[in-house]
């Protein structure tokens, strides 16, 4: 029977069946020099790993942060529209009139309007003992009693100005203010424009308008029977009808100023809110830079695995030229390997950065948000990373003459 | 009729100032043949052996496998005849560690695209071929150096080429095992498969019926009779 077929071969002579190497049988060789040498490659894989690791985890923290914002935005609400005088670059600033939330109340798609008034000449201390310089930045303000509502405010402790507190010497402190002036529960007095004033409520961090914070809120009564409030607001907040928001915007300043529209200085305050996420963003950019950094490293890793792989095995690259391999068989044997090696750190360094971002996200109370782009953006630059470092190697032991396997 | 392999003066030089290994070589090996290329080390039988294995190119002169004019073809398809037509027999085994003598058989079949099944199946075949049939699941190291060879032989002679090239593949073991592999290279050759064995061992050389003497890159001598150097 051999005699037949070694008649056939050399009788007829051609060119023999080409050498081939199944897919399936690549990805075993791929595999089988790290499975060799474990410790190395996990050490080697340990560099995309991390560098991948940093890009999920500053991706998903970012995103889980923003997915937080946008639920307590939700929370707030956005349609609260602020107005303030604009600061005039000549002459006196023209205040806002005395009727102006009445004004505003005609507005169509106006579904809450309240003012305050700050009292420029009036301060807080804590007692008549207090330094009558330090004023630690808090402002005394005159409030309209459905401020609160508008502004989606809430009280944490006593309670809210309401008609009776309002005439009397009684105030609402801020959270800032209550924290700077150390007072804990209502019931306390504070010294306020020359008198003893019962703080009647300690108001919570309010979001939407964190010049509430730092405020001692009375009444708009006693305001002007003991302080000389004069009715001018400073600043108006108008609850808007969600869909009308973009439309009752530019009317506000007519409404309010119609000599001088201008004059008045129409904001969204969830926009300032989303603009502080916004310079998060950019640092975020900067995180994610250096989380390719660390990616860069570790391909430089993976490289150096790889070279010194090749080097290593050069008798086993001859004996596969032998048994049949061509050139391309060797490079895609060790491009294989480079590309396992760097998946391997690809998969740990996703795994990682999720729990990173669950962590993360579940520590600071937002919902953990690792946004799919981020995965399918990561196992891309792995696989790019991988064919990047291990190109050169792959050329490299294609490059090893069949001969190695004999001389050695 | 032709030649299994046919060297029509080939010279092979190395580096620059060239140093020649061989210096223009004539030899005709028919199929069927069991020959023994002898010399010492530095001789410049190793480099004859690696131009016969197409693992390495003559500068000059021409080499013809079994028909094909190998100075024509490229790479790859030196790479086909090689995984299609010689099987390689190593002095140092060349076995993967770590790996059952079972599945280093079957990695001569690896570049021929045989499925893994059909590999594995036809490894346990040649196994059993070269008496080894009881050692199928051993990894490397728990193997003797004769059985070691073995498995060598059997992944090469796995995907039956019509040719064994085998270097020095006595020259790591004791004189039993030695023995033993000598006559399974006869058995092998006695079924039909062309063998050619490099060795400097006289004594390998002797019982083989055609010995090849190289010296400083030329041919010595070539003898067909039982005739010792």
């Amino acid at each position: 029977m051999s005699a037949s077929r070694l008649r056939r071969s050399t009788h007829q002579p051609s060119a023999s069946t080409p050498s081939r190497l199944r897919p399936a049988d690549l990805l075993a060789l791929g595999s089988s020099g790290l499975r060799a040498k474990p410790a190395r490659a996990i050490l080697s894989a340990l560099g995309i790993a991390i560098g991948v690791a940093a890009m999920v985890a500053v991706l998903g923290i970012s995103a889980s942060s923003q997915a937080g914002l946008n639920a307590r935005l939700a929370a707030l609400g956005t349609n609260l529209l602020t107005a303030t005088v604009t600061p005039p670059t000549s002459g006196d600033p023209i205040p806002l009139p005395v009727n102006a939330t009445d004004r505003l109340a005609r507005l169509p798609g106006i579904e809450d309007t309240s003012a305050i008034a700050d009292l420029p000449n009036v301060h807080v201390y804590r007692s008549s003992y207090s330094d009558p310089d330090r004023t630690g930045g808090l402002t005394v303000t005159a409030a309209e009693l459905n401020l609160l509502d508008t502004v989606a405010g809430s009280v944490r402790a006593g309670s809210w100005l309401n008609r009776t507190t309002a005439v009397f010497p009684t105030t609402v402190l801020g959270a800032t203010a209550a924290m700077r002036l150390g007072v804990t529960e209502p019931g306390t007095l504070v010294w306020l424009g020359g008198r003893n004033t019962t703080v009647v409520g300690i108001l919570g961090p309010v979001p939407l308008a964190p010049e509430l914070d730092v405020a001692a809120l009375i009444g708009v009564p006693v305001a002007t029977v003991e302080y000389a409030f004069t009715g001018n607001p400073t600043k108006l907040y108008q609850r808007v009808d969600d869909s009308a928001v973009e439309q009752v915007r530019p009317l506000i300043g007519p409404a309010v100023q119609p000599a001088a529209p201008a004059a008045v200085a129409v904001s969204r305050p969830s926009d300032a809110l989303a603009a502080i996420n916004a310079v998060d963003e950019s640092f975020t950019g900067m995180l994610v830079g250096i989380g390719s950094i660390a990616l860069l490293v570790g391909a430089i890793g993976v490289a150096n695995t790889m070279v010194i792989s090749v080097i290593e095995r050069r008798r086993e690259i001859g004996l596969r030229r032998a048994l049949g391999a061509t050139r391309r068989h060797i490079r895609l044997q060790f491009l294989t390997e480079a590309l396992v090696l760097s998946a391997m750190g690809g998969v740990a360094g996703a795994g990682i950065g999720y729990l990173v971002t669950w962590g993360v996200a579940l520590a600071s109370g937002w919902p953990p948000v690792v946004p799919p782009l981020v995965l399918i953006v990561g196992a891309a630059s792995t696989l790019v990373v991988g064919a990047v470092a291990g190109l050169y190697p792959a050329i490299r032991a294609a490059r090893t003459p069949p001969t190695a396997a004999l001389n050695s | 009729m032709t030649a299994l392999i046919e060297l029509t003066d080939v010279v092979r030089s190395y580096g620059s100032p060239p140093v020649t290994a061989l210096a223009g070589v004539s030899l005709t090996i028919e199929e069927g043949e069991f020959v023994a290329i002898v010399g010492a080390s530095g001789s410049g039988k190793s480099t004859l052996l690696n131009l016969i294995g197409t693992l390495d190119r003559p500068t000059a002169g021409s080499i013809r496998i079994g028909g094909l004019d190998t100075g024509t073809l490229s790479d790859a398809e030196l790479s086909a005849l090689r995984s299609s037509r010689i099987g390689f027999v190593f002095q140092q085994f060349h076995l993967r560690d770590g790996v059952t003598a079972l599945e280093n058989v079957a990695d001569g079949l690896l570049y021929t695209g045989t499925p893994r099944g059909e590999r594995r199946e036809r490894a346990r075949t040649a196994l059993e071929r070269v008496g080894l049939s009881h050692r199928l699941t051993h990894l490397p190291h728990q193997l003797s150096g004769g059985e070691r060879q073995r498995v060598a032989i059997a992944r090469a002679v796995i995907g039956d080429p019509p040719l064994l090239l085998a270097d020095e593949p006595t020259g790591n073991l004791d004189s039993g095992s030695g023995e033993s592999i000598v006559e399974l290279l006869h058995s092998l050759h006695s079924m039909g498969t062309s063998i050619v064995v490099i060795t400097h061992d006289v004594g390998l050389a002797a019982r083989l019926p055609r010995r090849v003497a190289i010296r400083d890159g030329v041919v010595l001598s070539d003898s067909s009779s039982g005739a010792l150097l």
